[in-house]
């Protein structure tokens, strides 16, 4: 996190000098501090909205919405076509009531979860915070302060509303902060008052009073200028300049500080979380993208549909209808008479596309949503986190998933840094097995007191930024910043080396028992360009001056002193960093003092310059690193999760491309990419660089890269290529050379993108996304928040940095193995799902609707309705809802062969079930079955049989009964939900139509009783699924057996493994029983063979790779 | 807490949760999700698996299910003995335009009596139907179908929502007319009297509508009033609608007007007029007078009289037996199409080599198998023809 943050800093450009931009923003607000209440009008009070309704727009605001989309707007004018009595074929009820029913749902349910948002305002608005009012500390609900009151806060107190600091308890005006829940970093930072206000105690600070003229709110969380003035009788200086260093921020919390005190800047709404903050755009699927095109589809045909028979139907009318007598047009037809037919038949039509796909997908979302909640596969025990899916409604594009994008630290490894091993002065400690702390070698050293051991290990707990806070039982606890230091200082306290106190200058230090004290001098900071860190110390007790440094091997290489042998240690760091370690190379050197005096001062200098700090900063340091005294090497282990390499396998198996976005180093990137399977190790696999510090190298570089990689490509040197970025080198690749830049990532199926920030990591995957692939984004800290919320879906990790990318992502997860589960088995049977449960709801109504149409041709195109209004309705919302409903439950394929080939997935990537030409198979399927159905029941119900409301509601039990094989034919397992869905919704039907027959005033009074008691009627529903199954049913098998889907395969292979795993069992008890089996031995270990192979790996490359390993 | 009280817990997780959420403190809830087969998606299933044999199996039962019901069928619709005679041309002076015909038809003032000879060909049980059929009348169309008040028909009275569709048969002078809409406005209304080798037939006409409708749809107190075809004069200059109604005879006494009321799906329909309640035997000459005065000339309609019997299916329809057995051959054919492609070109089902990442690493999914599957691949085309020329 550390090295993320540097990397910003460094990709900005230098800073605006404070004053200039004072200038500029003195035009915004003037508080005055301590005088909340002089006007309390001016800004906002401190009450924070994040609704989006209130009580009396709820209904427009909520309408205008839903009204948004399309589909609604057509549902809306279909409802509204249908008051018109002259053209409606059917009550118009049927279509309000649905309408109604879905609007007012989704309309709960919104007002639900903004209620659910009102009532946690409300909880942060009524919190009670100290703020003084008139002089005296009060406690007031943070709701009430206002800009200019002084706000009281202790230690774990959440910061009620933006506020510049002006006392805290430390002497030194210092005050630690926690930023996770703006940023996500849960490291300490350190937040200081201003310098005029250090020192003021408590009761000065209940009168203070001055002036801070800041900016407009902006949501800028890294940049914060403002002036503050104090008033006599407090030390009256001039303007005094305030940065985000003296801020605290809402919501952050206030740690290892007992008090602070600040002054409320920017309230409610208007504070810099508060402009950040908005609802994220919901996120549209593939699924949903392609669903609204065929959609889109349908109603073209639906519109050329109408138009076509408008006109025929008029023609009809004016040739034919004017002979039929008894229908007896009027001579005189109003002036609308000619859209009258077309508009008959579009809402005869207007069932094509069903009200009923929005309502039935949403539900099927939120079951997918459920069973992953409920997975106990994705449940971890130790942080007893369980999945969760935040957002219910995209977990179809888990299944189409194409790039993964993943954030490396914490969470493809664990984020727990571990002291691993050691080299001091060329011995090794900690190997496999054991780690250097518990090395009985460097114990034995140590209780020898070895001068060696000691000095390593006093560099480990002093040259650091870490600092240890007491808790009240006497243990010491470390916070820092990086959490290699961390893992340094633990592991020297471990070594009863500890770092017990840091105060502003002062370090103490207990070596095996004794407390040492060193004064800090100077702290050279690190930079990725030095790549090292170090800090000049004295010694309390002898006064001697040291330097001690920690920092990359190649930095400490080249200044250590020329006599000293680099080589055997270079060789080792080199070991460890081959094992995926974190290496760091500790050395020291003793100053001489008048050397640091002339040191100070030039340090000094550079340190205040105003042009090229940083640069000249540098430069002096270099005087001061050198003639170093190699100490030796430290090796850290950020362990990889668990499964973290098969889990990438199998998903770079599957299809998906993996893009690692990281923030550390190009070689700990590029090592932890091998040890994850990112890219095969050589001499398959090939790691490209992309390098370069200026535009044209980097030019240069990419072009070199790519014309390897079109090589190799050609040639099949490689079977695995991937090219690694830094952060600067993107940048210029993504500014100037981006066609270049999209043409190299798109040969390669990897990338290892290294040092970059925040933003470059959303801007990535947008990149990627521009290239219309599914892109997956997952990580665990805040600065993956926006890549997450950048990409099509993003899963945020759980994990060690706090909970903040967890929050912002769609879904969670306790640790990355959870992916494959959550792609192959959740995403996959998402897709398929969607897929089948779009195409059939359009089919169902297309088949009703295809009937009608065909109706029409003998009803001399006057847009009679076959079917009555109640009919119409309960087709989709009662007869064809439930049993399609349980297909949520389908698996095509176990689980576990899924996971086995995750190749499969390859299917749902290419969108293979759900496309233009699937779904003109099931056009095709509803219009035959529209035939079917209306054709033999015209013809068997002729002459003295052909009563309307019998004929139709044969036709419509003939649908019903062909709904039923169709769903049971496409449908791979049954449980007994399915069993009860498809059969009870049949004689569900029946039951709803034999009440409805008992109804005097329906058309259908006596209908269903009469049709049942016909034999006539039983033979048409055998018939119509005999001719309307066979054929598809004769495709279906013949698809299977002849021309098989991998997907048919993997079904039939599973399945043949049971009933051979079965037939082997019984086989083998009948053999026990009667001496001679029936089998004989050879027949039987083929069939043993048969039925463990499914369980065997089939992969050959996936052989190979076990192997390597 | 959590208990696991599946027998056998499927996952490594779900045995040991036990002792990890027993570590627990006990004030911290688990957020471990509860374990039941459904929420897992175990739920046992029943997974059919297809084999060459069942699918061929199935489709031979299919045949040899099909064949006999459609024989039966056929058989059955064969032995229905149906005389059918289209009068409409005949009844009518033979010479003139669709002009004159129908204005033949509507002139009130003429007789229009005609007289057909009916020979049985074949002996016919009682009982024995008598329909009137017509062709090319759209009582489906929207405009007709629509065209009646079904409270009026039950009430007598109706109120003017449910009347609206009437129009334009719903008031005459701002009266309404009961029964009103056009359907009751068209009734048919050519009457026949039979005579079987010159005596007197009788023809039931009795019971020839539904119960229900006469019991639940058609009012017993409601007369028809205001009717505009028992007014043939007052319809000067406009269209004659059909059949007068007696205003002493209620709605539901009338079996005419509510056999006539049940409207049909199709243009080509028979409506039942009456039952002949005796045998007629292969010879009998029947004589029947017709009173041939609907209207189906200006559409260029047909009227057919028909004597039926019925068997078990209803009346005669050859069109369920020849279905059946259609479905049933091409069921057997297809079976048959599955055997041979098994006998020409078996295959080995569920082949790991048809993997296509086995087969060729990389590879797209959308080419199709060839490095081993050629001699599959011609057969599955040439079968697939074969199979689709027979769906169609």
């Amino acid at each position: 996190m550390a090295e993320i943050k540097e990397d910003e800093e460094d990709a900005r450009p230098p800073r605006i000098s404070r004053d200039s931009s004072n200038k500029e923003k003195n035009s915004g607000r003037c508080v005055y501090i301590n005088e909340g209440d002089r006007y309390p009008d001016l800004y906002c009070n401190n009450r924070v909205s994040n609704t989006k309704y209130n009580l009396w727009n709820f209904l427009p605001k909520n309408l205008w919405e839903q009204f948004g989309r399309f589909m609604n707007k057509y549902f809306l004018l279909i409802a509204i076509l249908q008051l018109w009595p002259l053209i409606t074929p059917v009550n118009p009820a049927s279509t309000w009531g649905p309408l109604l029913l879905i609007f007012s749902v989704s309309a709960c349910k919104e007002a639900w979860d903004d209620y659910n948002r009102y009532k946690l305002d409300k909880q942060a608005n009524e919190r009670m915070v100290w703020v003084v009012k008139k002089g005296v500390k009060t406690r007031i609900q943070a709701q009430d302060i206002h800009v200019g009151d002084i706000v009281w806060l202790r230690e774990k107190d959440e910061v009620p509303c933006d506020m510049i600091l002006l006392g805290s308890s430390d002497p030194q005006g210092v005050c630690y902060i926690e930023t996770s829940t703006i940023d996500g970093e849960t490291d300490l930072k350190t937040r200081v008052v201003p310098s005029p206000c250090i020192g003021l105690n408590s009761e000065l600070l209940h009168k203070i009073k001055g002036i801070i003229e800041c900016g407009y709110p902006d949501r800028d969380i890294r940049r914060f200028d403002a002036n503050l003035r104090l008033f006599p009788p407090f030390i009256d200086t001039d303007y005094f300049p305030i940065t985000v260093n003296n801020t605290l921020l809402q919501s952050c919390f206030i740690r290892n500080t007992e008090w602070a005190c600040g002054v409320a800047v920017y309230t409610g709404n208007e504070t810099k979380l508060g402009m950040s903050r908005g609802l994220p755009s919901p996120k549209l699927t593939a699924v949903d993208a392609m669903i609204d095109k065929l959609t889109g589809a349908i109603f073209v045909f639906q519109v050329v549909v109408v138009i076509i028979l408008g006109f025929a139907g008029n023609a009809w009318k004016s040739t034919e209808a004017d002979k039929l007598w008894y229908v007896h047009y009027p001579k005189a037809a109003p002036w609308y008479e000619f859209i009258v037919i077309p508009l008959r038949f579009e809402l005869l039509c207007s069932i094509m596309i069903p009200i009923s796909i929005k309502v039935s997908l949403d539900l099927a979302k939120s079951m997918y949503a459920k069973f992953i909640d409920w997975d106990l596969h994705m449940y971890d025990e130790k942080t007893d986190t369980p999945a969760v899916a935040t957002n219910t409604a995209i977990s179809e594009d888990l299944g189409q998933i194409e790039y993964i994008l993943t954030d490396k630290t914490g969470t493809l490894t664990e984020n727990l840094m571990v002291f691993k091993k050691c080299c001091i002065k060329g011995s090794c400690y900690g190997d496999s097995t054991r780690d250097a702390v518990k090395d009985p070698a460097l114990l034995r050293a140590l209780n020898e007191n070895d001068p060696e051991v000691l000095k390593f290990l006093t560099v480990m707990a002093v040259c650091n930024t870490v600092v240890p806070s007491r808790s009240p039982n006497g243990s010491i606890s470390y916070k820092a910043q990086s959490q290699d230091e961390e893992a340094l200082v633990s592991a020297a306290s471990h070594l009863r080396v500890v770092l017990l106190n840091k105060a502003a200058n002062c370090v103490e230090v207990s070596v095996l028992g004794a407390v040492l004290e060193f004064d800090i001098l100077d702290v050279l900071e690190f930079t990725s360009d030095r790549k090292k860190m170090s800090v000049i110390v004295r010694e309390r007790q002898t006064g001697e001056l040291k330097l001690l440094t920690k920092g990359a091997d190649e930095a400490i290489f080249s200044s250590v002193h020329n006599d000293q042998q680099v080589r055997r240690v270079a060789e080792i760091v080199d070991q460890y960093s081959q094992m995926g370690l974190r290496t760091l190379c500790l050395a020291w050197r003793d100053i001489r003092e008048e050397e640091y005096h002339d040191w100070s001062r030039k340090f000094k200098e550079a340190s205040s310059s105003i042009v090229d700090r940083e640069w000249k900063i540098a430069e002096v340091c270099v005087l001061m690193e050198r003639n170093l005294e190699l100490l030796g090497a430290t090796a850290i282990e950020d362990k990889l999760q668990d499964g973290v390499a098969e889990t990438i396998e199998s998903l770079r198996d599957a299809g998906i491309n993996f893009w690692m976005l990281t923030g550390d180093k190009q070689l700990t990137a590029a090592q932890i990419a091998l040890s994850c399977n990112f890219v095969l190790p050589e001499p398959q696999g090939q790691l490209l660089y992309v390098q370069g510090a200026t535009q044209s190298d980097v030019g240069a570089s990419l072009e070199r890269v790519l014309r390897t990689m079109q090589i190799s490509s050609t040639e099949h040197k490689y079977q695995d290529v991937a090219f690694v970025i830094d952060g600067l080198a993107l940048e210029f690749a993504l500014k100037y050379y981006r066609q270049l830049f999209a043409e190299l990532a798109s040969l390669c199926r990897t990338a290892i993108c290294c040092r970059v920030t925040p933003s470059q990591k959303a801007q990535l995957v947008h990149l990627v996304k521009s290239w219309e692939f599914r892109t997956l984004a997952i990580g665990d800290g805040g600065n993956d928040v926006r890549m997450i919320q950048e990409a099509h879906v993003g899963v945020g990790i759980s994990g060690r940095e706090g909970l903040q990318a967890a929050r912002a992502a769609d879904y969670s997860l306790a640790k990355f193995r959870f992916l494959k589960r959550l792609i192959l088995v959740h995403g996959r049977y998402s897709y398929n799902r969607s897929a089948f449960l779009s195409q059939y709801s359009i089919y169902k109504s297309l088949v009703l609707c295809f009937i009608q149409i065909f109706f029409s041709f003998v009803s001399g195109i006057s847009g009679t309705s076959l079917f009555n209004s109640f009919s119409l309705m309960a087709y989709n919302v009662l007869y064809t809802s439930v049993p399609v409903m349980a297909s949520v439950l389908d698996k095509d394929i176990d689980e576990k062969t899924v996971l086995q080939h995750p190749q499969i997935l390859k299917y749902c990537q290419a969108g293979r079930l759900l496309n233009p030409s699937t779904f003109a198979g099931w056009f095709g399927r509803a219009l035959f079955h529209g035939a079917v159905v209306f054709l033999i029941t015209m013809h068997v119900y002729v002459n003295e049989k052909s009563e309307m409301e019998e004929v139709s509601l044969v036709a419509l039990s003939g649908c019903i009964w062909l709904q039923a094989f169709v769903v049971a034919l496409e449908t791979s397992s049954f449980t007994t939900i399915q069993h009860i869905a498809i059969g009870g919704n049949l004689v569900a039907f029946y039951i709803f139509n034999l009440v409805a027959s008992t109804v005097k005033w329906g058309g259908m009074y006596t209908i269903m009783f009469r049709i049942c008691s016909q034999r006539a009627y039983w033979l048409t529903m055998l018939l119509i699924v005999g001719a309307g199954i066979g054929p598809i049913a004769a495709l279906k098998f013949f698809r299977f057996f002849y021309r098989p889907s991998l997907i048919n395969i993997l079904q039939y292979r599973e399945r043949r493994a049971r009933v051979t795993e079965a037939n082997a069992t019984s086989s083998s008890n009948a053999a026990s029983a009667t001496s001679s089996g029936s089998t004989s031995s050879s027949q039987r270990a083929a069939q043993d063979e048969e039925s463990s192979s499914v369980y065997q790996p089939l992969l050959l490359s996936t052989k190979d790779r076990t192997k390597r390993q | 807490m959590e208990v696991v009280s599946s027998s056998e817990s499927p996952t490594s997780s779900a045995s040991t949760s036990t002792a990890a959420t027993a570590s627990l403190p006990p004030s911290l809830k688990s957020r471990r999700p509860k374990y039941s087969r459904f929420t897992q998606q175990e739920l046992p299933a029943c997974k059919p698996m297809l084999t060459t044999g069942w699918v061929i199996s199935i489709f031979m039962a299919v045949g040899v299910l099909f064949i006999p019901l459609g024989a039966c069928a056929l058989n059955s619709s064969k032995k229905v003995v149906e005389i059918v005679d289209q009068y409409e041309t005949v009844c009518i002076p033979s010479a003139g335009t669709k002009e004159a015909r129908v204005q033949y038809i509507q002139d009130i003032s003429t007789a229009k009596a005609c007289t057909r000879q009916l020979l049985v060909t074949k002996n016919m049980a009682k009982p024995i139907y008598v329909y009137y059929e017509l062709h090319n009348f759209f009582q489906n169309h929207r405009r007709y179908v629509k065209s009646r008040s079904d409270q009026q028909l039950l009430y007598g009275n109706a109120s003017e929502s449910s009347m609206a569709n009437c129009d334009p048969q719903r008031l005459i002078a701002g009266k309404p007319i009961v029964p009103c809409g056009l359907i009751a406005w068209s009734l048919f209304n050519d009457t026949y009297s039979f005579k079987l080798n010159s005596v007197a037939l009788v023809i039931n006409r009795k019971g020839i509508a539904w119960d229900s409708d006469r019991k639940d749809k058609f009012g017993g107190s409601v007369y028809p009033s205001n009717f505009p075809n028992n007014y043939p004069a007052a319809t000067n200059g406009s269209i004659i609608g059909g059949a007068s109604l007696d205003p002493n005879t209620p709605l539901n006494a009338n079996e005419d007007l509510i056999v006539w009321m049940r409207t049909a799906a199709l243009p080509v329909f028979r409506k039942l007029w009456g039952k002949i309640e005796r045998d007629l035997y292969a010879g009998d000459l029947i004589t029947v007078d017709i009173n041939n005065v609907y209207n189906v000339y200006s559409f260029h309609g047909k009227k057919k009289l028909v004597l039926a019997t019925t068997s078990w299916l209803g009346g005669k329809n050859h069109f369920l037996g020849i279905a059946y057995l259609v479905v049933g051959g091409l069921s057997i054919a297809m079976a048959m199409v599955f055997v041979g492609i098994q006998i020409k070109c078996p295959r080995p089902l569920g082949d790991p080599s048809y993997l296509s990442w086995n087969k060729n690493k990389g590879r797209d999914l959308n080419t199709s198998p060839s490095a081993t599957g050629v001699h599959f691949e011609v057969c599955g085309t040439f079968m697939f023809l074969e199979v689709k020329a027979l769906c169609s």
